[in-house]
């Protein structure tokens, strides 16, 4: 049972797709932290052995901002771009994309499903 | 992606002339400007900025947190009113 960086706990997955599963790993950063920890990317995490475990934890806890404290940041980056009154922050207010894309249609990931009255018959 | 670090910010010259000029004399005033493609650099907190977008000027009081956004960012230019009805009226 591997218990990193908090709650997450993948088991029958190697390695390299196994940490992905912790909020703010990729594939890129399971792969730099694999290789630090000199762990085979295709270890099951069933295999890993106690000290690999505590290897990975630490590179973790040491470079690599995750979960809730990655969370927080993104959203006082976002809480940031409301407060001065930005055209970003504005568009995240409204719950519209940020980066320019239309809004007459499609635009579904942000403005969630479709309402009925004004917008379609 | 953003600008190379190597060209520097977009300022405008002026810009920076009028503001440094309000920094010596200590004088508040209210600049009026086009420039909205200006990047805000750590000497504008504190001013009022008048920016155009393209009908009127929007006043933009400048706080530390704004630094390094462009000034247009904070006047925007269009007003939603909706998307048109699909139906013929």
């Amino acid at each position: 049972m591997a218990r990193i960086a908090g709650i997450d706990l993948p088991r029958d997955k190697s390695a390299e797709y196994a940490l992905p599963y912790i909020y703010g790993i990729g594939r890129t950063t399971a792969r730099q932290i694999l290789t630090e920890a000199k762990v085979s990317f295709h270890t099951p995490v069933r295999e890993l052995t106690e000290q690999q475990v505590v290897a990975i934890r630490n590179i973790i806890s040491d470079k690599f901002k995750v979960e809730g404290e990655l969370r927080t940041e993104v959203n006082l980056n976002i809480k940031r771009l409301m407060d001065i009154g930005s055209y970003r922050g504005l568009r995240h207010r409204r719950g519209l994309p940020v980066h320019g894309q239309r809004t007459h249609t499609n635009a579904r990931t942000r403005k969630g499903h479709k309402r009925s009255g004004g917008i379609r018959k | 992606m953003p600008r190379s670090i190597k060209k520097g910010p977009v300022i405008s010259e002026k810009l920076v002339r009028k503001v440094e000029e309000l920094n010596k004399t200590g004088k508040k005033r209210v600049i009026k400007t086009w420039s909205r493609r200006s990047t805000i650099t750590p000497e504008f907190v504190g001013h009022t900025f008048a920016v155009h977008n393209g009908n009127k000027f929007i006043p933009v009081f400048v706080s530390e947190n704004m630094v390094g956004h462009k000034l247009g960012e904070f006047s925007p230019t269009r007003i939603f009113r909706g998307h048109p009805d699909r139906r013929k009226g």
